[in-house]
């Protein structure tokens, strides 16, 4: 009941990162929401886990944050150095 | 007796994984409705943070086992160590790039004081205060 109630809450969240992700206007909002997708995919292979009582799962959450961190510094490195179409001046 | 301590530390585990996929939530609410780069990095960051927190103590309460347990505090410590620096990275490279900022922001203290052509910070002094802060 407890947990089908967090994957409730988890899916949804998961359902409004994504509205954030496919209408963010420019490219910064978008890389946040990936960010975010991936905390909420940590969050829910740490509730599979639970729910499955098979606590080898949380290895794929150690290193899915790994992942998701490499992957923003990378996305915030090329939109430093990047062009920028979003730019008003 | 042990029975209870059993149950005590379940019933636990689960107030914690329904706390921390509440402030998953709350996150995910806040990156689909604050107005801003900034305010919306702000909202993943922090809440997510705090729901991967709340999540994976509630994997080591429900599991128990040493290696268990001590691999979801490493998640934590890592998460906690690595957020930061990924949302610091990612406000400076939107800044840089000319984001817009919302329109009720009060106050911009980098605005005048970057070069975005050779990166320097303009010392603090060398730039006279605006009228209303003398």
């Amino acid at each position: 009941m407890v947990l089908t109630l967090a994957f409730g809450m988890l899916t949804v969240a998961v359902f409004l990162a994504f509205i954030r992700l496919v209408r963010g206007p420019s490219l910064p909002d978008r890389v946040v929401a990936l960010d975010l997708l991936a905390s909420l995919s940590i969050g829910w292979i740490a509730i599979y886990a639970i729910a499955t009582n098979q606590s080898i799962f949380l290895d794929v959450a150690l290193v899915l944050a790994l992942l998701a961190f490499l992957g923003t510094v990378g996305f915030a490195y090329y939109i430093a150095k990047g062009a920028m179409p979003w730019r008003q001046t | 007796m042990a029975a209870n301590v059993s149950e005590f530390l379940a019933l636990i585990g689960e107030l914690l994984a329904l706390i921390g996929t509440f402030f998953m939530l709350v996150a995910a609410l806040g990156v689909l409705r604050l107005p801003d780069v900034f305010t919306r990095m702000h909202s993943s960051t922090k809440s997510a943070t705090l729901g991967i927190g709340c999540v994976m103590l509630s994997a080591a309460f429900h599991f128990r086992d040493l290696g268990t347990v001590t691999q979801a505090l490493a998640i934590i410590f890592f998460v906690f160590i690595t957020a930061p620096v990924a949302a610091h990275l990612l406000g400076r490279a939107a800044y840089l790039s000319g984001v817009p900022l919302w329109e009720g922001t009060l106050s911009d203290e980098l605005r005048g004081r970057y070069d975005e052509i050779t990166h320097e910070l303009t010392g603090y002094l060398s730039i006279p205060l605006p009228e209303e802060r003398r």
